[in-house]
């Protein structure tokens, strides 16, 4: 049957990737001939699961979107220090196919963790976090100073 | 043996179709009552989700809501086309049944073996 695959524990999924990469000309030849999601994969491979983050700017605040489908909403850490903003947590396999045949895995469970620099300061304390659709939006507000200010400017 | 199996490669799908869509990451398990079919689609909600069973295939489209955020994007590392994945049935599933289930932007198909090809016991007189 094509396309099937045999299931790997996922922590043994990482040795084949390995190995492909040690062969510098196959990598070389996918960097230009891979579409961009397989290389992400790749990155994937050696690192974990990396969630795709997004980082948004308006007048008054800064948002950053992280794509987290399938989580615990209590599985989810948000942290705010030095300008820095973290997201990190676990997604937990679920027990319940333990007993079943694998054809397919492609999710990854684990830990994760992502952090951005931002770039203009925010309030610490009115940081805002809503998850939804498998998505954590954060919401942070620009401190004052940092917001853009309008000055009139009176011509005599 | 007939299994469920995925219809087109990633790279040929992107390629092949005038719309590009982004292949969702699934994991398929088979129980004894029939198959589990799990799709990570991460910004799609139920209204979004359309599935279409076809002949022994059955496809998976998942349309984001677009919400765009206000302002600017500084970075973006998500992407922005809807997600579409093939598979090919395994004849044993009886396609009246099957049911989907979305939460927090994973769909889960479950797909129920009909009852003809479930394994069973015989009743020795």
């Amino acid at each position: 049957m094509n396309g099937l695959m045999r299931w790997q524990r996922p922590e043994l999924a990482t040795w084949p990737g390995f190995g492909r990469l040690t062969n510098l000309r196959d990598e070389i030849d996918r960097l230009f001939e891979a579409p961009l999601a397989e290389l992400t994969r790749t990155s994937q491979l050696l690192s974990g699961w990396t969630p795709a983050i997004d980082l948004y700017e308006d007048k008054d605040n800064v948002f950053v979107k992280a794509e987290l489908p399938g989580m615990n909403k209590e599985d989810i850490e948000v942290s705010f220090h030095n300008g820095t903003l973290s997201v990190s947590g676990e997604r937990k396999s679920e027990k319940k196919h333990e007993d079943a045949e694998v054809y397919r895995a492609e999710r990854f469970f684990g830990r994760f963790q992502r952090a951005v620099t931002l770039p203009t300061p925010v309030a610490a304390d009115k940081v805002k976090a809503q998850y939804q659709d498998g998505i954590l939006t954060i919401t942070l507000p620009k401190t004052e100073e940092a917001k853009p200010k309008h000055i009139d400017v009176n011509v005599t | 043996m007939n299994t469920t199996t995925q219809q087109e490669p990633r790279a040929v799908a992107n390629r092949a179709t005038r719309q590009e869509f982004v292949v969702p990451e699934v994991n398929i398990f088979e129980t004894k009552d029939g198959y589990v079919l799990e799709a990570e689609m991460p910004g799609v909600n139920k209204s979004g989700l359309e599935i279409t069973l076809e002949g022994n295939e059955i496809t998976i489209t998942g349309r984001r809501h677009t919400e765009t955020l206000p302002g600017n994007a500084l970075f973006r590392e998500s992407q922005s086309y809807d997600y579409r994945r093939v598979f090919e049935l395994d004849p044993a599933i009886d396609t009246t049944k099957v049911s989907a289930k979305m939460d927090q932007g994973v769909l889960t198909l479950t797909l129920p073996k009909s009852e003809k090809v479930k394994p069973r016991k015989i009743k020795v007189d």
